[in-house]
Order: C-alpha cells, then sequence, then structure tokens
C-alpha cells in the first residue's frame, strides 16, 4: 500500500515535482552560486509572494483563480500615478497610495464580483476576459482622461510633446516611494530569523494560554523546532548562503500578516461562508447563506489585497510600465499558486508560498541555464513563458479530468486513508 | 392562546405554465402530531411541500393561490430560509450535506456559534471566530437524540447514506425554535434497520412537540408511525383520516382511487431444467463501487429465467450489474450467451445486448435537462443507430418515429407528464424512474438488469413496473435480472434468489424458502450449513 500511496502523492503533486526537478536541472546548468540565486529569490519573494497569497481566498469560495487581479493591480497603478501627481513623498505617499488603492479596488472588485455571479462556473475565463477590457477602460483613462480632461501637472507624468501619462513611471526619483518599504528596516538573515521566530513564539505561548485545549506536548514540539531552526541559521554555512541577502523586514512582515490574516479568517463564520459556497453552492444556499453576496466580498478582498501586492511590487522595483505591468500579473501569480500544489478548488498559504519560491526560482534560472546550454538565453526566456502557460493549461485539464472522471478515484483515496 | 393548528395550508392552487399540479389542495397540523402525505408519483406531493418552503421554483413560475397559516397567522413564505426562520425545517430527499466539512461543521452550518475577536470588532459580527468546542457540544446532543454514536468531528464524505439521513434530521432538530418538519421519502434509501430507527426517531421527535410532515410510498410505515394522513390524487385533495381508523387495503385504494384492484403482482416460479442455455455466465467479478464493493462473485443466470440478487444494502449487491455494464471499474469473467463481454467499457456493453435500469437514476441514469422522448431514445440511438433516417449520408433524428415509440411508452408504463417534450427534471420522482425503464426497454435488450427498480414509487406504478418485466420475460422471452432491497418484490415475481453479502454470494434460494433462511443468508451464513459463515 506503501506504494501505492506514493503514486497517489505523485499525482497529486505532478506539477511541483516537475518544477523542483526542472529547477534543479537549471540550477546545475545556470553556473550561478547559491548564495546569488538567494539574493536574487529573496528580492523576487518580497515582490511578488503578496500578489499570490491574495488568489487563496477566491479559491476556497469555489471560484477558480481570481484572473481579475490584474484589474486591482491597475487600482494600484493609477492610485501611484495620482500620489505622484500630488506631490506626496517618500513612505508617506507609499501608505497613501495603499489607502487610495482600497476604494477603487473594493470597487472594481464588488463590480466584477457581480458580473461573475451571472456567469457561474465560468469565473476563471471570465475574470481573465473582464481584465482585458479593463486594460482597454485604464488605457483610455492614462492616454486620454488623464490629462486631458483631468489635468495633469506633474511633467514627469505625461508624455513629452503630446497627451496622456507617460510610458513609464519612475518612482526611485529622490523623495519617490520606491525602495522605501524595504528600507524601513533590514536585517541580515541569521537576524531576521530570530526576529520572526520570537514573534512566532509569542504568538503560540499567547494562543496556548488563551485556548481551552491545553496541549502542552504541541507548543513544546512547535517551540522546539523554532528553536532548532534559529540556532541551524546561524551555522557558517547557513551564513554563507545567505550572505548577500538582507532581508526586508518590513515586506515580509506584511506578508506574514496576510497569511495569519487568511488562516484567521477561515476561522470565522464569514470563512466558513467562504468554504461553503466553495464546496456547494445549492447546499450552502438551502441553509440560508447568501451565496452572491458571500462571493462578492471573496472578490472584493482579493481585488484589495492584489491591488497592496502591486503596489508593493512597482514600489520594490522603483519603476513601472503604465501600460504593461498589469497585464501578466493574473497569469503569473495564477502559475505561481498552482506550481505550489494549489488546484482551481483547493489553495493554502504554504502551496502559495512554496509556489512562488519555485516559480521565481525557475524565472532567475532559466534564461542562464538556457545561455549555458544553447548559447542563447533567449531560450531560457521561451522556456520559462512556456512553462508558466503550460503549468495554468495542465492544472485546468487536471481539474477537469478529476471532476468529469469520477468521484470513484476520491472515494479510493479516502478509503485508503 | 395557542392555535389548534401548528399549520394550515388552505385551498392551495398552483400551476405550471398551462398544467395545473395543485388544485384546491389543503393541509392540517397539529402540534406534535405526525402526519403522512401519501399519494401517488406526480401527485403533487413535493410540490405542495415547494410551496410551503418558498422554494425559487415557485416563485420563478407564476407562485400559487391559496392561504399558508402557522400558529394561525396567515404569513407569506418568501424563501427557504424564511422559512427556517418561521419553524419549518425540512429533511431533503437528495442530501443537503457539504462533503468536506465534519459533520459538526454540517449541522452547524451557518448557524455557528463563535465568540468576538479582533476582526470582528473591526469589520462586524461576520468576522467573529468560530466556537468550535461548543458547536462540536451542540452537535453531540442533536446526534444523541438521534440514536447516532458516531464522533461528531468525522468527514460526511464517505459517510453511507443512511448515516447522511441521520446527519440531515440531526441539522434539522438543532434548530432552535423547530415546530414542523418535513421528512420527503426519508426512507427511500434506508435499510430496513435504519428505517426502523427512522421512524422511532421520528415519534420521539414528535414527543417534544415538534410536528412531522411525512412523505412516503411505504403505506406499512403509515400505519405504524403516522397519526394522522392526507391522500393526494392527481393534483386534487381526497381526504384526511386518522390513522387508527384506515388500513393499508384502504389508504391504497384511496390513493389510486380504484377498489378492490390487489395492490401485488404475483408471477409463479418456475423450474428451469439443468440443461437451459446460460444466459449470463459470471466468475469472479469484482467491483470497485463505493459502498457497494463486489469481491468475488461468481454466477450462472439462465436463459429466460427472472433472476433475484437481494442482501443488505452496502454488502455489494447493486455493484454487480454496475460493474458488468462498465459503470464502475470491475475484473472477472463475464459471458453473456457464451460471448465474452468487455469489462469496463459501458458501450461495448449496451452493444453487447444488455441493458440497465440504474438505481442512481439522478447521477447516470437521465438527462434532466432533455425531453422525455429524447431519454427514451438515447440510448438506442446512439448505440444501434435506431431512429434514425439516412438523408444524403447523414444520420438524421426521425422525430416522427421517436415521437411514436415515446407516446406508446408513455401510454404503457403510465407515465404522469404533460406530453412526450417535457423536460425530466419537472418529472415527479417517480415518473422520472419509469422514463428510465422505458430507456432501457426501448434497448429492446437479450437481458435487462433492472436495479432497485421500485424505489421512490408508488405501489400503483410499482405494480405496474413489475407486470412489465414479467410481461417481456414471458411473451418476448427477456432474461431479467432484478437487484433490490425489498425482498417480498424479489419474491414476488422471480424465478431464484441469490442473496449478496459482503461482496459475495452467500447463497441462492428458490422464491419459497423461509423467512429465516433469508435472514439468515443476508447476515452472510448459508442456511443448512450449522457451522456458519463460509460461502
Ligand atoms: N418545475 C416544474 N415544471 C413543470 N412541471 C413540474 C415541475 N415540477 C413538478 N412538475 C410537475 O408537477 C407534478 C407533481 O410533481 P411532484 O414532484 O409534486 O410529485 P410527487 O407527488 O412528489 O411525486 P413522487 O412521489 O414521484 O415524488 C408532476 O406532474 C410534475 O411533472
Ligand atoms: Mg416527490
Amino acid at each position: 500500500m506503501v506504494k501505492k500511496n506514493w503514486r497517489e502523492f505523485a499525482r497529486n503533486n505532478v506539477v511541483t515535482i516537475m518544477f523542483i526537478v526542472v529547477c534543479a536541472v537549471c540550477m546545475m546548468f545556470s553556473g550561478y552560486t547559491p548564495s546569488y540565486v538567494m539574493y536574487e529569490l529573496f528580492g523576487r519573494l518580497s515582490r511578488n509572494a503578496f500578489i499570490v497569497l491574495a488568489l487563496i481566498i477566491p479559491i476556497v469560495a469555489g471560484m477558480g483563480i481570481n484572473f481579475a487581479i490584474t484589474i486591482g493591480a491597475m487600482a494600484a497603478q493609477i492610485a501611484c500615478i495620482l500620489v505622484l501627481e500630488w506631490g506626496l513623498q517618500g513612505f508617506g505617499s507609499f501608505l497613501a497610495a495603499a489607502a487610495l488603492t482600497v476604494p477603487m479596488a473594493a470597487l472594481f472588485g464588488f463590480g466584477i464580483g457581480k458580473i461573475l455571479n451571472k456567469m457561474k462556473g465560468q469565473e476563471m475565463i471570465g475574470g481573465m476576459i473582464l481584465g482585458y477590457f479593463a486594460n482597454g477602460l485604464y488605457q483610455l483613462l492614462c492616454l486620454f482622461i488623464f490629462d486631458n480632461i483631468i489635468p495633469i501637472n506633474n511633467p514627469n507624468l505625461t508624455i513629452k510633446g503630446s497627451s496622456g501619462i507617460a510610458n513609464t513611471i519612475d518612482l526611485s526619483k529622490a523623495g519617490g516611494m520606491g525602495g522605501t518599504l524595504e528600507k524601513l528596516w533590514q536585517l541580515p538573515v541569521s537576524q531576521a530569523v530570530l526576529v520572526f521566530a520570537l514573534v512566532i513564539a509569542a504568538g503560540l505561548v499567547i494562543g496556548h494560554v488563551r485556548s481551552h485545549r491545553k496541549d502542552a506536548k504541541k507548543l513544546g514540539i512547535q517551540l522546539g523546532a523554532l528553536a532548532i531552526v534559529c540556532v541551524l541559521m546561524q551555522l557558517p554555512v547557513m551564513k554563507n548562503l545567505f550572505s548577500m541577502v538582507k532581508v526586508p523586514m518590513a515586506t515580509f512582515g506584511i506578508v506574514a500578516l496576510l497569511c495569519l490574516f487568511n488562516v484567521v479568517l477561515m476561522r470565522t463564520r464569514l470563512g466558513q461562508q467562504f468554504r461553503a459556497v466553495g464546496q456547494n453552492r445549492t447546499v450552502a444556499n438551502a441553509a440560508g447563506i447568501n451565496v452572491d453576496k458571500v462571493r462578492i466580498i471573496a472578490i472584493t478582498i482579493s481585488t484589495v489585497l492584489a491591488g497592496w501586492g502591486q503596489l508593493i511590487f512597482v514600489q520594490n522595483l522603483g519603476a513601472f510600465q503604465t501600460y504593461g505591468a498589469a497585464d501578466q500579473v493574473g497569469l503569473y501569480a495564477g502559475a505561481a499558486i498552482l506550481v505550489g500544489g494549489a488546484s482551481v478548488v483547493r489553495a493554502t498559504n504554504t502551496q502559495a508560498l512554496l509556489g512562488t519560491v519555485l516559480f521565481h526560482l525557475m524565472f532567475i534560472l532559466a534564461p542562464a541555464a538556457g545561455k549555458n546550454l544553447f548559447g542563447d538565453a533567449a531560450i531560457g526566456e521561451y522556456f520559462r513563458v512556456f512553462m508558466c502557460y503550460g503549468v495554468i493549461a495542465l492544472a485546468l485539464v487536471m481539474h477537469a479530468w478529476s471532476s468529469i472522471a469520477p468521484k470513484k478515484k476520491h472515494h479510493k483515496a479516502t478509503d485508503k486513508a | 392562546m395557542a392555535a389548534e393548528y401548528i399549520l394550515e395550508m388552505k385551498n392551495i392552487t398552483k400551476r405550471y405554465g398551462e398544467n395545473k399540479v395543485l388544485s384546491d389542495v389543503s393541509l392540517k397540523i397539529r402540534p406534535g402530531e405526525i402526519h403522512a402525505l401519501l399519494g401517488e408519483n406526480g401527485a403533487g406531493k413535493s410540490t405542495l411541500m415547494n410551496v410551503l418552503f418558498g422554494m425559487p421554483v415557485i416563485h420563478a413560475t407564476g407562485g400559487f393561490e391559496g392561504e399558508v397559516l402557522i400558529d394561525g397567522q396567515s404569513t407569506t413564505i418568501a424563501s427557504p430560509h424564511d422559512a427556517m426562520l418561521k419553524g419549518i425545517g425540512m429533511v431533503h430527499q437528495e442530501f443537503m450535506l457539504l462533503p468536506g466539512f465534519t459533520i459538526t461543521e454540517n449541522i452547524k452550518l451557518n448557524r455557528e456559534i463563535t465568540h468576538p475577536s479582533l476582526l470582528s470588532r473591526v469589520f462586524g459580527k461576520n468576522l467573529e471566530t468560530l466556537d468550535m468546542a461548543a458547536m462540536s457540544q451542540d452537535a453531540r446532543r442533536a446526534l444523541d437524540s438521534v440514536g447516532m454514536s458516531i464522533d461528531e468531528y468525522t468527514l460526511v464524505k464517505g459517510l453511507p447514506v443512511g448515516y447522511m439521513q441521520f446527519v440531515e434530521i440531526a441539522r434539522e432538530i438543532d434548530k432552535t425554535g423547530v415546530k414542523l418538519l418535513v421528512f420527503d421519502e426519508p426512507t427511500a434509501v434506508l435499510t430496513e434497520s435504519e428505517a426502523a430507527q427512522l421512524l422511532r426517531v421520528m415519534k420521539s421527535i414528535a414527543q417534544k412537540g415538534i410536528a412531522i410532515i411525512f412523505i412516503t410510498h411505504r403505506l406499512d410505515e403509515v400505519i405504524e408511525a403516522a397519526d394522522g394522513v392526507t391522500i393526494l390524487r392527481d393534483g386534487k385533495f381526497v381526504c384526511e383520516t386518522r390513522t387508527a381508523d384506515t388500513t393499508v387495503t384502504q389508504l391504497a385504494e384511496l390513493m389510486i382511487g380504484r377498489k378492490g384492484e390487489s395492490a401485488f403482482v404475483t408471477a409463479d416460479p418456475r423450474e428451469f431444467p439443468e440443461d437451459t442455455p446460460v444466459a449470463l455466465k459470471i466468475r469472479h467479478l469484482a467491483v470497485d463501487m463505493p459502498g457497494e464493493q463486489v469481491k468475488d462473485v461468481s454466477l450462472d443466470i439462465r436463459e429466460g429465467e427472472i433472476f433475484g440478487i437481494g442482501g443488505l444494502a452496502g454488502q455489494g449487491k447493486v455493484g454487480i450489474p454496475n460493474g458488468i455494464m462498465g459503470v464502475y471499474d470491475s475484473e472477472g469473467d463475464v459471458e453473456l450467451f457464451g460471448e465474452p463481454v468487455r469489462l469496463n467499457d459501458a458501450h461495448a456493453a449496451l452493444k453487447s445486448g444488455m441493458a440497465m435500469v440504474s438505481e442512481d437514476r439522478r447521477g447516470v441514469g437521465l438527462l434532466l435537462d432533455e425531453s422525455i422522448e429524447d431519454n427514451i431514445v438515447f440510448n438506442a440511438m446512439q448505440v444501434s443507430g435506431e431512429f434514425t433516417k439516412s438523408l444524403l449520408g447523414a444520420k438524421l433524428k426521425d422525430s416522427r418515429k421517436i415521437r411514436e415509440h415515446a407516446n406508446e411508452m408513455i401510454r404503457e408504463l403510465d407515465i404522469r407528464c404533460f406530453g412526450a417534450v417535457q423536460h425530466t427534471g419537472t418529472l415527479s420522482g417517480g415518473n422520472q424512474q419509469k422514463v428510465c425503464i422505458a430507456r432501457a426497454l426501448t434497448m429492446n435488450p437479450k437481458l435487462i438488469f433492472v436495479s432497485e427498480p421500485t424505489r421512490g414509487i408508488d405501489i400503483g406504478a410499482k405494480k405496474l413496473v413489475l407486470e412489465t418485466l414479467v410481461k417481456l420475460n414471458r411473451e418476448k422471452g427477456m432474461t431479467v435480472v432484478m437487484v433490490s432491497s425489498e425482498l417480498m418484490e424479489l419474491r414476488s415475481i422471480c424465478d431464484r434468489i441469490a442473496i449478496v453479502a459482503e461482496g459475495e454470494v452467500v447463497d441462492i434460494l428458490p422464491v419459497n424458502s423461509s423467512d429465516a433462511d433469508f435472514g439468515l443468508a443476508m447476515s452472510g451464513i448459508k442456511p443448512g450449513s450449522a457451522s456458519g459463515k463460509e460461502a
């Protein structure tokens, strides 16, 4: 039976396993040192993890991957443009943009939710098409309405010698928001681990004190594991591996908060409604849950979170392409979460984070490996685009497959368990 | 002052388009009473309950006429949720449970117990944290009161159907302020012992003062459990009586509206000589059907026989036809009239001259969004290309022939409908079953499997179905394999009966064996072998 369980496990995690293999192979041929890869990886993680985590709630609520997060990203970019126009500066301008993103993204999210409720069962393709449609409106706004109807006075924002918002928005000029979140507080990995471990330990202890079922053994194991990780990170090998990494504490802190939010939310009445609606709308409805409303809330939260994710992303990079930065957001985030082992009906924090790591590891390694193997970096580039779409297609096919071909397989799995 | 009736439905009339499915129906329920609602398939029982619950189908099709009074107060019930708030609960015919939730989570769905949290202080009540401990205590209490000892943290996925039924009931009685519970054919999917337990539970619920409306086709249950009875026929109110004043035969007559007809079909069992050719030869069949695993079954079914397969639910009898017909994964050797049958291939099985009436009519049985006539001819058209005509080399549907055939079937099986083009999704449960049978017969099979053919159909229809099977067998020589949980039914028309337990055939018994022998066989003990279980 052990063998069968392994096969079951492998089948359920094809994509993840395949990615680990691909990353390992690329790593061998890339010629990068591990510490450089870690440096790149941490940079990309701090930029991308948040937006991937924003996908979890709609998946749980049975709406699949929310490709409409591109619209949340657009809201964030509009907020950036407005903040720059108003001449806000530094970290304050980041906070202002974050605050400004909320009402816009929430409004868009509400609209998306309304529309998706009219096309139940087709949310994913619907979200994607809505993304394209919104892109048209966004271009109209940036090319025509801004600067022509709503005057834009900041000359850096507009196209020189013409009207409309410029192609690139620079956030890293003196006083810009670029990198301000990262610069708040940075630590080497060995110390960053200590800080996070301390916070987690405090959380665990408080949780223990307040819970009814005092499971001291479990607490001991958890604290022990934390301590071991902390000690390991102090070893010279580890210090070497992460020698180039400076952990942006605020960014990762926010990511951690979002993970916590996802967990806590699922333990609330609303979370229970998400899960119920995700499993079966008819049953949820019969229990008196307002299915449409729950779905709208899920999409709205996701869209707002995606907006913040995009904001973190652009401030980290220090600039963004006005007309292109949001396009692929949904696709990349969707692919990343799938790589982590999520499906279009199930997703967890761990899967989102693991997926982000693997997906971006491949982004880092594939071009270099391609160059070393075939003498052409473009091959690696093709490869990663191919993988990105491939992963999504595979996930969709596997989902369709497991939902037509029987519940039988399902039952088998549970029988064995 | 408490009203005499907890629920009164007065002069309810409901039309679906042109068709009046309820006319001037009245129903009165006293507090703490078990009230049976009887009627043939399509009589309008489910529709009346849909009206009571304010189901969306009712509002979407123009509402209804009449008045509903709860506790003597005239009310309008806008939605099922509204009904719940007014103290009316429903144990559904198809299960309304979430498989990925635990029993506790299902029982407390949308009525979770919570306590305030950081999030809820900011964002409101919906973000209060669940109090699982308190929820499971409530669930435990509800489960105990329906006599279920199962752990309240078990996932619903994979529970036997009988358990799910009881979880549904536990959920309804956990609701505070329930005054009235509706059970729509709850015993159809239960084993005999589970059904008996259900009746006990119903009585104890009623003792607490909660009234129960009980829809069933099993008249003996009515006599045993109910206090009052209301009978509908063709959407019209026939009568209301106390159970103490009536008998099964009387009830049957009132439902059908004819007198003196026996509700039972009997066909004399025949002895087949040893050298009768074998129609279906099964060797070491194993079928992987969840909940109905077949481990190792070998049988010889003779040509021209009506062969019964019985046994308790969950023991594997239903797996046998499903395995042979390619619905579930199977292994073993099967020969039909000497020709090997390819397993795990539904098309090949149909093509070889077998047909099946499935027990799962909503799952694999019917295309609910298609018309009756299309459903009836679907398999015949797909498998053997009947009911088509060639036009310039292309095969087209022969609509005229289809219609003729469908009308004939509707007449022969007495399918209660508004015509051959009505969608099967809008038929009553029992009439859907008849459409399944019509479709299997349309294949002109040499051998027909009927799996639980009379589940959920009324006594009149039951008689009709059994008569049809006997007629086909005697007149056309069709071999019939009937799988059923109801021993009575098997004994009434079969020539021999195999009893299955734990995925294996315990014994093949003649129809006139004693009840004791059947009972022993069902519990896995071969009658006459004192040494016990060794089949
Ligand atoms: N949505 C609908 N549209 C049109 N006709 C319908 C619809 N639902 C039910 N009917 C018709 O209403 C009639 C009564 O059906 P109903 O389901 O109430 O019968 P029932 O008494 O519950 O029968 P059963 O015992 O077979 O479940 C049937 O003739 C059916 O075809
Ligand atoms: Mg019904």
